[in-house]
Order: C-alpha cells, then structure tokens, then sequence
C-alpha cells in the first residue's frame, strides 16, 4: 500500500500549502468578491486536505490528521514547489534576493488556474480508480473543484483580454509560474505500481490531459503558451526537497500548537 | 422488513427532519438530501448514514452530534435501543439531493435554490438565476463564491437587490 500513500500524500501535502497560501488572500484581495473567491477556495482546499490525512489515518494508519498536517517535519511534505511560493510571486531583486512584486494577484491568479485545472484532471481520473476510498471521496470533491476552475477561467479570460496593463500581468505572470506547475507531474517512486493496478492514470497522462484543458483557456485569453519543451520542471518537491518558502510557511502554521500542543478551541 | 420495522424507520426519518443545518437553519438535513441510509437492526439499533453536502464544510461534526442527539432524545418514543451516525462519501452529495420541498425552504429564506443539473457546472448555468424575491431572471452572478461554501453571490436587475443562491453543485 506504500504507492497509494505517496499518492495520498502528495495530494494532501498540495491542498494543504495552496489553502494555506490562499487563506493569505484573506482581507487582502483586490475587490471583496476576490477576497472572499480565495478565502473559500482555501477553505474548500484545506477541507480536502483533512478529507485525505483521514484516509491515511484511517486507512493506512498513519497518525491523526492534526500531526499530519501539523507535526511533520519539512522534509516529511511531499508538496510541489508551486503551491509553496508566497502569494506575491518569486521576483528577484537587483541584488538577488526575492522581492514583492505589486499585489501579486495576477501571480496567485495564474497559480490558482494552473494548479487546479491539475487538480481537477486528477480527481476527474480518480472517480475511475480501483482504490474505492480515493474514488468515492474523487467523486464527490470533483464538483467542488469545477468552481475553482470556473473562477480561473473566467478572470483568466477577463484579464489576459482586458487592458494592456491587465494583459501583460497575466502574460508574464504565465511565463514565470510554468515551470513551476510543471513540477506538480513529478513522479514518485511507486508511479509504476500506481498506474499497474489502476489506483490512478499516472502523472505523464495527467499532464497531457492538464495541457488539452488548459491550451483553449489560453488561447481565449490572447495569452501565448510558454514553449513548455523547452522549460525546466521544479522538481524536488515530491522527494521531500522544497523551496525555503515551506519551512517560513509551517513555522508561521503551526505557531499556536507549537506555543501549545495541546490546546482546543 | 416486519410491517412495525417499516413503521419505525418512517419515525426516524421525520426525527431527523427535525434537524436543522446550522448555517440555514430553516432546512433540515433529511430536505437538503444529507442522510443517504437509515439501517436498524433486529435489536433496534440504529445506524444513521449522512454525507457531507461540502467536503470542507465546517457544521459536519455539529450536524452529526445533533443527528445523534435528537434520536437519543426520543430514543424511548421512537422505542429504540441505540443511535450511531456515520459519516461517509460511499453515497455523493450532490444539489440534485435537494427536495422539492427544500428547494421551497430555500426560496422562502432568501436563497435562490439551484437548478436541477445534469451531471455537470458550466458558467452557464450561474448567469440568469431566478431571482429569490422578485422571480425576475434579468440578474447577474457576481461571485461564484459567497458567505459559506454553498452559496454565490447575484445581483438582480429588476428589483435591485443583491441575493444568494444555493449553488449548484455536480
């Protein structure tokens, strides 16, 4: 059952960081409508993360869905680069270093269409999966998530055709967070297993049915389509090595049960 | 199933119609299509299956606790031994769960209820929501998220006034 686990792992490592990141949209969003779209997405992402630590939990028995999300060291996640990166983007400074860029909501923007129409191509596969657990909770999340897409694609189209500020942001937004998303297809070292016995498609043929989604969205949005041949993935992240974002991030987290653990409200 | 077990499930099931969601508190879970089984064995234990309508929605624990109470509460009347309530995603919520008669219950509350879907959301099916107080569909989405998980946000031409639908959900 290890494979299933590095399956379940991953996803609910994701869902956890982007709910985390999203959740930073809170009170902060450039319209209200906005601020509330990315609070419940962060909602809706860290209800899925418990949903999948419970099956670990549950399932495979793994410990309880609080010192999984909360109690495991860095190199223990199994998150992809892209959900880790602050909600500001990744620009650089003159001197190096990493800086804000304006608001960077057309960053988190392009991030939140590129990693849920993943999302979504993933759990549409998993409703077929022979690992029932998986399929049943795919088959219901699967409808959750068709809202988050239709927020991206809607704004995506929105912007990438509005003004030529509105459109250069989404264009390079696009062109920065690519190699990043293409790091979510980073295999794990049980992927033969997992597609064998049809626990799931496998990360090659999610990518290539990612990329059909997402291309018509693109092209409507008179956005180009990076040359992705020719990028490099972020990878690392499904192997335990991350970006030094996460660790700042699961500090910041688990700040309260760290003060202490054994704290309810 | 012996005619007095037929009888017994019938009262359990308007037991549970007596308890509401927490966030609309005018609908019960049996109207907005959350319990999927009621199971009672020789002995008269009762197993009460429901299913999240939102797999983040934060009421899940409540609701289960007060499923279990309100049949605790008539545990005698009802005449049976006792209560369990499983959560489970074997059975999928989905809007299509919702009663005619809960789809009335949301109208009246100020949400318009969602449309029968088949099998899929398109952006579609959020534009020209009847609106809740005026019928009118010269309306608006304005948000596909609102105040809770369930519900987006619309404004309606006609009567000028925002509103909430209880969205959709495949």
């Amino acid at each position: 059952m290890e494979h299933i686990k590095e399956l379940l792992y991953k996803m609910a490592d994701d869902a956890l960081i982007i709910g985390h990141r999203n959740s930073e949209w809170t009170g902060l969003g450039p319209t209200l409508e906005e601020d509330i779209s990315f609070s419940s997405m962060a909602q809706d992402k860290v209800g899925h993360a418990l949903n999948l630590y419970q099956i670990l939990n549950e399932q495979h028995g793994e410990a309880d869905p609080d010192a999984l999300g909360f109690k495991r060291e860095e190199k223990n996640f199994k998150s992809c680069h892209l959900v880790e990166y602050p909600i500001h983007g990744i620009t650089k400074t003159e001197d190096g270093g990493l800086a804000s860029t304006s608001g960077g909501y057309d960053f988190s923007l392009i991030r939140q269409f590129l990693f849920d129409h993943a999302e979504y191509a993933r759990y549409m596969a998993l409703t077929e999966s022979t690992y029932r657990p998986l399929a049943n909770f795919a088959k219901k999340v699967k409808g959750e998530i068709k809202y988050h897409i239709i927020h991206a694609d809607t704004w995506i189209q929105q912007l990438g055709n509005g003004s030529e500020e509105s459109h250069a942001r989404m264009q390079n937004a696009l062109n920065e967070v690519m190699p990043l998303a293409l790091g979510i297809f980073e295999e794990g070292d049980f992927e033969g297993q997992l597609i064998s016995d049809n626990t799931f498609i496998g990360e090659k043929a999610l990518k290539e049915k990612w990329l059909e989604d997402i291309t018509p969205i693109i092209e409507r949005s008179n956005l180009k389509m990076p040359n992705i041949g020719s990028l490099e993935p972020a990878l690392g992240g499904r192997k335990g090595y991350h970006t030094e974002h996460l660790k700042f991030l699961l500090d910041e987290m688990t700040e309260v049960m760290a003060l202490d653990p054994r704290a309810e409200w | 199933m012996y005619p007095n077990m037929k009888n017994l499930e019938k009262n359990i099931w308007s037991t549970l119609e007596q308890v509401k969601d927490p966030e609309i508190p005018a609908i019960s879970v049996v109207d907005l299509g959350m319990i999927t089984k009621v199971d009672i064995d020789g002995s008269k234990n009762v197993k009460v299956t429901m299913t999240p309508t939102f797999a983040a929605c934060p009421a899940i624990e409540v609701l289960q606790q007060s499923i279990k109470k309100q049949i605790q509460d008539n545990i005698q009347k009802l005449g049976v031994n006792s209560v369990t309530v499983d959560v489970t995603y074997d059975t999928q919520w989905d809007s299509n769960r919702i009663t005619p008669k809960g789809k009335q219950i949301l109208k009246k509350f100020g949400l318009a209820p969602p449309p029968i879907h088949h099998g899929d959301i398109d952006s579609e099916i959020l534009q020209n929501v009847p609106c809740p107080y005026c019928d009118s569909t010269n309306t608006v989405m304005k948000s596909t998220f609102g105040s809770t998980l369930c519900r987006s946000i619309h404004y309606c031409n006609s009567c000028n006034q925002g509103f909430e639908q209880f969205k959709p959900v495949a």
